[in-house]
């Protein structure tokens, strides 16, 4: 795994912005996180040679580099010579074939059989190789969809917002399967999605998309620790995002809330926003640093959380038991100086 | 006694156009499905369906006009081959292509259209060839519309009348086909005659449409 990398450089003028994607994949799972119509989608195309892009490179180096575009050498393989697997939304199975007949639709006949069963049985499908997709599960579905994906043998494999059409229930038990069966893999993965915790769960570094931009890419912690930008925050799930002006080194005052905060690091000069978790408020001494009055909030109750809007507008969420009802909103509540994160537009 | 030629020629004359109609048909309606330039792929497609609409007396005139002894292709059959298309059997057939062509090219194209673009993507990564993703994944989903628009376009073939009749002529025994029959016979003012070939037609055109249902409603209830 150590020297293998993906290279990925496009440049692909589409209706609403131009896509403009470069990055290096070292690590093996890499997610691309953005709101829908960002072009997370069509950068997936374009690496496994569904779309074409106007220029650019896609490469992938193991032991010699295989060139799957290159716009100036005016190379551009077919997906068929690709080697990318790519599962997509709706899973795409073909609904004329049975079972096995789609796990095995991209073999050649020799080894056919013998990698199918395979497949069947690592993928916990024995017994439904003569079924159609439709007589399927959803869980069953993903999996026969994978085994159909592995069986070809990837060096890389896409994701296409695998779980976004499901019910929660049926989205978390799917996301644990897909990633263990994608841990034995060996190639590398990419997943597209714009929920935040399938990125968290899955990903060992992360894109941030917008417009067709990477507006962050880095280490998957590092992003949703230091988010940077607006645009991340608010990606990355922080609720709280108010413009600021700054007052001094360690003190910015919002416009949206109407009060100043103390920060524990030296407030760089490019600094537009803050944003606050609603998670990191805590209950507070009149005279604590960073204390907000809780007058007039209205208090939501979750199964699991207390929500609670403040009358500025700002939002603070507070675990909960499920049997727990009761919740008297403390007169002062605060946010350590350390947990305001500072962004740029 | 009767004539049973013409329904002999009926037949033979709707299963070669319908071999002919069926392929082309097909392949046409994936070329255009596949064509990314709005404005000739709206051209094509209202050339390939005005037979539909026009009155087949007058596509039986552009006929007439392009495979007659002086038409251009009717020419060139003349004088290459020494073969006369035009009042020949092979007119018959020509006739009811080209009339029967419009429904079976707009049907396979919905039936096409309907196919989930992600299938055959999909099949392009998992590197199954153009060839086998066109047959195992396009066509074999398409089916059901393919099948429809292929029976009526047979049923079309087998009635095809006024486009026939310009090209065709009505020669019994050669290009008298069962619909010229019928025709034929009432204009003589043998009714009798002529109701036994109408029951012929309305048997067969009855059989190609429970076939059609029968097909189709069957691979549906295959895949659910």
């Amino acid at each position: 795994m150590s020297n293998k990398f993906l290279k990925v450089k496009i440049q692909k003028e589409l209706k609403e912005f131009d896509l403009n994607v470069d990055f290096e994949l070292k690590k093996k799972r890499l997610g691309i996180l953005g709101p829908s119509g960002c072009g997370k989608s069509m950068t997936l195309k374009s690496i496994a040679g569904i779309v074409t892009p106007d220029s650019g490179v896609v490469s992938l180096s193991t032991a010699e580099e295989i060139v799957y575009f290159d716009s100036t050498k005016k190379i551009n393989l077919k997906p068929q010579k690709r080697n990318v697997g790519y599962l997509f939304q709706n899973y795409a199975l073909f609904p004329n074939m049975t079972v096995e007949e789609n796990v095995g639709c991209g073999l050649t006949k020799d080894d056919d059989e013998k990698i199918v069963s395979e497949m069947i049985k690592r993928f916990h499908l024995e017994g439904l190789e003569k079924r159609y997709p439709r007589q399927l599960s959803g869980g069953q579905q993903q999996r026969v969809a994978l085994a159909r994906i592995l069986a070809y043998g990837p060096d890389v494999i896409l994701l296409d917002e695998p779980f976004s059409a499901m019910d929660t229930f049926l989205k978390e038990q799917l996301r644990l399967e897909l990633i263990n069966s994608l841990s034995d893999f060996d190639g590398f993965s990419i997943m597209v999605t714009h929920d935040r915790d399938e990125a968290f769960q899955f990903c060992d570094e992360l894109i941030v998309l917008d417009e067709g931009k990477i507006i962050a890419k880095g280490d998957t912690y590092d992003i949703f620790e230091n988010p940077k930008r607006v645009q991340v925050a608010r990606l990355t799930g922080c609720k709280n995002i108010s413009e600021v002006e700054i007052i001094d080194d360690h003190h910015l005052k919002s416009l949206d809330w109407g009060m100043v905060f103390e920060v524990s690091e030296k407030i760089p000069s490019n600094i537009t926003h803050m944003g606050i978790r609603a998670h990191d408020f805590s209950p507070a001494q009149e005279d604590d640093v960073n204390v907000i009055d809780t007058v007039n909030s209205t208090l939501l109750e979750m199964p699991f959380e207390w929500e609670i809007t403040l009358a500025n507008g700002l939002w603070w969420k507070c675990d909960k038991k499920i049997d727990d009802h009761q919740f008297t909103i403390p007169k002062y509540i605060k946010v350590d100086p350390k947990d305001i994160i500072l962004l740029e537009d | 006694m009767m004539d049973w030629s013409p329904i002999f020629i009926s037949m033979k004359t709707a299963s070669l156009s319908i071999l002919i109609t069926f392929f082309v048909g097909l392949v046409v309606a994936w070329g255009i499905v596949k064509m990314k330039n709005d404005t000739i792929k709206i051209v094509l497609d209202g050339i390939f369906t005005l037979p539909i609409v026009l009155p087949p007396t007058v596509v039986g005139f552009f006929l007439l006009y392009i495979f007659g002894v002086r038409g251009p292709i009717g020419r060139f059959f003349i004088d290459f081959f020494t073969v006369k298309i035009a009042f020949s059997w092979s007119a018959t057939v020509i006739a009811a292509v080209v009339m029967s062509f419009p429904l079976m090219y707009r049907s396979a194209r919905g039936a096409f259209e309907q196919v989930d673009s992600n299938l055959l993507d999909a099949g392009r990564t998992l590197g199954m060839s153009e060839w086998k993703i066109f047959w195992k994944i396009l066509f074999a989903n398409a089916l059901p519309g393919i099948i429809s628009g292929g029976i009526l376009a047979y049923a079309r073939g087998l009635g095809e009348f006024g486009a026939t009749a310009m090209l065709a002529g009505n020669i019994a025994g050669q290009t008298r086909t069962l619909p010229m029959a019928v025709y034929s016979e009432v204009a003589a003012g043998n009714m009798g005659e002529a109701f036994n070939y109408v029951i012929v037609i309305v048997i067969i055109s009855f059989i190609a449409i429970f076939i059609m249902d029968y097909v189709s409603i069957r691979k549906e209830k295959q895949w659910r």
